[in-house]
């Protein structure tokens, strides 16, 4: 609810976005929120890799989410994930209480996420590889498949022409019977995305979609996210502050487990915890983001 | 939910979204297009045994016993890359669900006897499976391995029923009255093993060429991913090992029907590790390479005892000799095609579309040494 107002300079809730802490009054008005994280923490053994972290998604929006190297990013989308349980705190999505969520429950809730390693299937050819990412549309079941019947059929046709949408709209619609191994790295990125893509998700979760980009790519990626933000909602793990500073609506900054500030991109800049904690090592985010 | 897909710019004009309403093309149906294809090679069969003495009949009908084997092993470790060293165990149960069927439940037809011993095998399988899908790489392949030594020990625990290491005797008289006198019975049984064979495999051509067999795939590739795609792992899983259990025991089921004995002999951890050496040999990422994978199985032990016999090689060389060509063989193939025969053909016929048409893209698909969807049914 108070994220709501980040735009308005002059909203008296404005007092909130200094401190994370501050700004859990824990308002459970969940009608302009996607997706809701409270007070969530995860260690591992003595490490604290999250610590009573909050973030709050509304729909259309692209927020990104940036820290150092360590900084607990990844483990924040695995706790969203349901891949870490996290020690304490919640996660609300669209209002509903997400208890025990497993993985694989996420496509069907509406949820996509692209890994930092991309995980895309070597063996499966490009179009496999995103038509499998488009099973959530699928309708026949597996006697069906056994079976063979037109119903798995027509299915299978469908799973193949959204790919292949999506693919086109990627361009990489031309290398759809290769397999990923033999693409250069860019481009094997696109298909990550066009596989969590082609869900249709409500919620697009990106972990350093930017990294081992060259500078044209990044721009083309930038363009890519603002057209996404006309139909999803983004939530991107990077530490090129430049990419972030372009595209996000809204900025949460993670270091060492903890949101340290949370805003509109200008108010983040000039935070000086963000500054002092983080922006300090951006010289050479921005080095390797140009390079 | 239905907003999100006529809102998306761009992909909104693709094909893609919103075509559920549109009127569409008709699809013609796997299962039609596979029990086509069935059917074909069923008559090639049986024109085969026509042309055939009554000895070749019998190898035939033993090369479709393997084929359907090895098939499910196909699935479950060249598709879902679950490697099983202990397939043979469900031979074996497979072979004595039909033996104790038909000597203790006569009235059951032989089809009712092969169907249970599919579904007792594929009970098995869920067992195996449901356990198998926490274990990875070695540990499962030790696992399995274990079954394999372990199930044909059960016949020396229960020696009345299952008479111990003699196995178990019977006869069945499959040949309709009509028949008997005109088609030899060898004939008659290859023929019933090849439907059973074929019937089988249009089930794992459907499951292979759709949505399930990539699914099996991307499990096999990366398990994250899979499951951030929607896909529940572990009941991906334990489907490749329910699928491939039944298709060892109607396997089973079928050697035993087709020589009238289940003995824990025929079902040692070598035959385990024979069907996975064949899946190797064919290609362990289609069904086609299950079928030269059974056709190296039966003719390599043809081929080997000729040989034997024609140099007079005593008994205890001659024994092992099959399985030691067979072994030299696999090492040969392997070298020469790291994808097995049929990754070998796939690729020269690549290489000669490429020759003959240049330009069609073909070329950039001779780099996908072993493209796994050329898969289909024998
Ligand atoms: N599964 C895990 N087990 C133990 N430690 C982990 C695990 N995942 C992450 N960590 C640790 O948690 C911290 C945060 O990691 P991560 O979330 O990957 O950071 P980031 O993505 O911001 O670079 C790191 O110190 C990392 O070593
Ligand atoms: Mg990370």
């Amino acid at each position: 609810m108070p994220l709501r107002d980040r735009h308005a300079e002059t909203s008296p809730t404005n007092a909130h976005f200094s401190s994370a802490v501050e700004m859990r009054p824990m308002t459970s008005d969940s009608s302009d929120t996607l997706l809701a994280v409270r007070g969530v923490t995860v260690r591992f053994g003595g490490l604290v890799a999250l610590h009573d972290v909050e973030l709050t998604i509304r729909p259309r929006t692209v927020v990104g989410v940036i820290g150092p190297n360590g900084a607990g990013k990844t483990t924040l989308f695995n706790v969203v994930c349901g891949f870490v349980r996290p020690d304490s705190g919640t996660l609300h999505w669209r209002g509903q209480r997400l208890r025990r969520h497993r993985p694989h429950q996420l496509a069907k809730l509406g949820i996509s996420r692209t890994m930092q390693a991309l995980g895309l299937f070597a063996g499966l050819t490009v179009l496999e590889n995103v038509m499998t990412g488009a099973n959530r549309h699928a309708g026949s079941g597996t006697v069906a498949a056994l079976l063979g019947t037109a119903g798995s059929a027509r299915d299978e046709r469908d799973l193949r022409e959204r790919a292949l949408a999506v693919l086109e709209e990627l361009d990489v619609a031309d290398v759809r019977d290769a397999l990923p191994g033999s693409l250069p790295y860019g481009v094997q990125k696109r298909v990550a995305l066009a596989r969590a893509l082609v869900a249709e998700p409500d919620l697009l979760l990106l972990d350093e979609p930017a990294s081992g980009l060259s500078s044209a790519e990044m721009d083309e990626l930038v363009g890519r996210l603002r057209w996404l933000r006309e139909s999803t909602t983004v939530v991107l793990v990077e530490h090129h502050m430049d990419l972030v500073m372009r595209v996000c609506d809204e900025i949460v900054v993670l270091n060492f487990g903890e949101v340290i500030a949370t805003g509109t991109p200008e108010r983040v800049r000039a935070d000086p915890l963000v500054l002092d904690a983080y922006l300090g090592n951006a010289a050479d985010g921005e080095e390797r983001a140009g390079a | 939910m239905t907003s999100t897909n006529t809102s998306r710019p761009g992909v909104a004009e693709a094909p893609a979204s919103g075509g559920l309403d549109r009127p569409r093309t008709r699809v013609v149906p796997p299962l039609l297009v596979h029990l086509l294809a069935a059917l074909v090679a069923l008559a090639a069969v049986v024109a085969l045994t026509l042309l055939t003495d009554p000895f070749t009949n019998l190898r035939i009908a033993t090369v479709g016993y393997y084929l359907v084997a090895v098939a499910g092993l196909a699935l479950l470790t060249g598709f879902n890359g679950q490697v099983s060293l202990g397939h043979g165990a469900f031979m074996f149960i497979g072979a004595y669900t039909v033996a104790l069927l038909v000597l203790h439940v006569p009235a059951f037809p032989l089809w009712a006897d092969l169907l249970l011993a599919a579904v007792t095998s594929g009970v098995a399988g869920l067992l195996a499976g449901a356990a198998a899908a926490r274990l990875h790489g070695p540990y499962l392949a030790g696992a399995t391995l274990a079954l394999a030594v372990g199930l044909p020990a059960v016949t020396q625990r229960f020696p009345e029923l299952l008479e111990g290491s003699n196995g178990l005797s019977f006869t069945v008289n499959s040949t309709p009255d009509a028949l008997v006198g005109v088609v030899p019975p060898t004939r008659w049984q290859a023929w019933v093993v090849w439907v059973a064979v074929l019937l089988a495999l249009v089930v794992l051509a459907n499951l292979a060429r759709g949505r399930l067999g990539r699914t099996l795939r991307a499990v096999r590739d990366d398990e994250v991913a899979a499951s951030l795609a929607g896909v529940h792992v572990g009941r991906t899983k334990v489907l490749a090992f329910l699928v491939s259990a039944v298709c060892g025991g109607l396997a089973g089921g079928l050697q035993a029907f087709l020589l009238g004995t289940a003995a824990p002999g025929s079902f040692t951890p070598a035959l385990s590790l024979s069907l996975l050496a064949a899946l190797v040999l064919g290609g362990l990422g289609s069904l086609w390479g299950a079928l030269w994978g059974a056709l190296a199985l039966v003719y390599f032990q043809v081929w080997t005892e000729d040989f034997s016999d024609l140099l007079h090689l005593p008994t205890n060389v001659a024994d092992n000799l099959p399985l030691a060509l067979y072994g030299v063989v696999l090492v040969v193939v392997i070298l020469l095609f790291p994808h097995g025969v049929q990754g070998g053909l796939h690729h020269l016929r690549l290489r000669l579309l490429a020759s003959r048409s240049p330009r069609r893209g073909v070329t950039d698909r001779v780099t996908d040494a072993d493209d796994p969807r050329s898969e289909g049914e024998a």
